[in-house]
């Protein structure tokens, strides 16, 4: 019998059973094996400050990432090469410098890159960009690994089963098997909304690409400030430059988002279009060798904030879904967010950003 | 017929033929070395497993994708 069942071992799931299994709770966790976010996305661990919220859970579970660093493998592959934000013009160097002074108000380490300064430090760069801003504590990992690595904390049993339906803290396996325990949790990313129709989550598609080896040509991950000015509009298909150097030497390339559409195929058109971005940043990218592309699906709240707290019309149940394009930097953050919850005492951060009744509702149980 | 440079080596092979099948007649088959020190070796043959990445001139290349030319230099090792 467990104490605890989550649905989903993906990074969210995998992270709050290694946070309650630390607190001494038995854990079951079920995970029907369908492709998720974790298998797909970049693993590059970010802070965030597109709102006090965001900033809040991206920096807190920085600082647990770091602390928790030391204690995994080598196949996580956890690196803390800081996340260089790149301003192509004077307008952007503006949003640098205000990220800039807000993150050093709220204690992220940060420095202010000027155009030589940037050359410098990534010499693969395209000669005139304005500037940069460099976010020190920043990392990337290797999710899937990572959320193995969870998994194997004692008082975790894992076991291959599709959920068909769930009932406060009870739910049905897709062989007509009930199972119960004090608390079940809601960690199955982009599938939620099947098991909780009444879930405000979209799927929201990305383009990923991957080299060859090339060590040493990139250091730090590269990401543009462009999408804070070009006028992209918000529900349309945009890209963006997001580099990534893998601890192999391969270049991991991103980013595009697509709304409206659940096909998993790779589309020539947005590829074509996410890759000519990266190389107006770095054009030596177009001389090297892809080895492979795939997409993945984020799953979107309305304000792109996750989901983290009891449903507040069903009772034993509690939801960590909803995690958009940052759900593996946020998820030590999430979990120690739900088990303070579940144990009623005090979060380690405000948790009413995050809470679940923002869009469904006030309880209706007392 | 084409003369390439494989590994330091100098090779004469058919006009026409691939880089993989070069370095099968000539080299031990493989065209790199992975992360984890193993030596990898072409598998599909048709541009699809990428499993026959290979330096030539310096550039990282598929074996089974490219065909000799006179003075070309492969490098295996990386
Ligand atoms: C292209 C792309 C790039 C990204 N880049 C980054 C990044 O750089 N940094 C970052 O922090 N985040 C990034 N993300 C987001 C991040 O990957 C996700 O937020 C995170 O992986 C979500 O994890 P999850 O555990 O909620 O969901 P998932 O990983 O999708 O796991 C859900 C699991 O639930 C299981 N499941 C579903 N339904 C059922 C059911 N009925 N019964 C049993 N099991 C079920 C599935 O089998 C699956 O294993 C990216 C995402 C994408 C798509
Ligand atoms: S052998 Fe598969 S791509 Fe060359």
């Amino acid at each position: 019998m467990a104490d605890v069942i989550v649905i989903g071992a993906g990074i969210i799931g995998a992270a709050c059973a290694q946070a309650l299994a630390r607190r001494g709770l038995q854990v079951l966790v079920l995970d029907a094996g369908l492709p998720g976010a974790t298998a797909a996305g970049m693993g590059h661990l970010l802070v965030l400050d597109d709102n006090p919220a965001e900033l809040a859970l991206s920096q807190y579970s920085l600082q647990r990432w770091r602390a928790l660093a030391p204690a995994m493998p080598n196949s996580c592959a956890y690196r803390r090469n800081g996340t260089l934000w790149l301003a192509a013009n004077a307008e952007e160097m503006a949003v640098a410098q205000s990220k800039y002074l807000n993150l050093q108000a709220q204690g992220v380490a940060c420095e202010l890159l000027s155009r030589d300064a940037l050359r410098q430090r990534e010499p693969e760069l395209r000669e005139g960009l304005e500037g940069g801003l460099l976010i020190n504590g920043d990392g990337i990992l290797y999710a899937p690994a990572t959320a193995r690595w969870m998994l194997e904390t004692p008082h975790i049993n894992q076991r291959r089963a599709r959920v068909g339906e769930v009932d406060g803290h009870r739910v049905r396996l897709d062989d007509g098997h009930w199972l119960k325990a004090d608390a079940v949790i809601l960690a199955n990313g982009i599938q939620a909304n099947e098991l909780c129709p009444e879930l405000p989550i979209e799927p929201k598609k990305g383009h990923l690409l991957i080299t060859d080896r090339y060590p040493g040509k990139v250091t730090h991950t590269l990401v543009e400030l462009g999408y804070v000015t070009s006028a992209h509009n918000a529900s349309g298909p945009s890209t963006a430059c997001n580099i990534q150097p893998r601890p192999t030497g391969q270049l991991f390339i991103g980013a595009s988002r697509q709304f409206g559409t659940t096909d998993p195929q790779v589309e020539g058109w947005m590829l074509a279009r996410m890759l000519k971005r990266a190389t107006e940043y770095m054009p030596g990218l177009a001389q090297l060798n892809a080895i492979r592309a795939w997409t993945g699906f984020r799953a979107a709240s309305p304000d792109g904030l996750p989901l983290v707290g009891q449903h507040p019309q069903r009772k034993g149940l509690w939801l960590a879904v909803g995690h958009e394009g940052l759900g593996v930097t946020t998820a030590p953050g999430t979990a120690d967010l739900l088990v303070a919850q579940l144990f009623d005492e005090t979060p380690p951060l405000a948790a009413q950003p995050y809470l679940p009744q923002r869009f469904l509702g006030e309880p209706v149980y007392a | 017929m084409p003369e390439l440079i494989c590994d330091g080596r100098t090779l004469r092979v058919a006009e026409g033929t691939s880089v993989a099948a070069a370095l099968a007649l000539g080299g031990d088959g493989c065209t790199r070395t992975s992360v984890s020190g193993q030596r990898r070796a072409p598998l599909c043959g048709m541009g699809i497993c990428q499993e026959c990445r290979v330096s030539i001139d310096g550039r990282r290349r598929l074996a089974c994708q490219t065909l000799c030319r006179d003075g070309m230099r492969v490098e295996t090792q990386a």
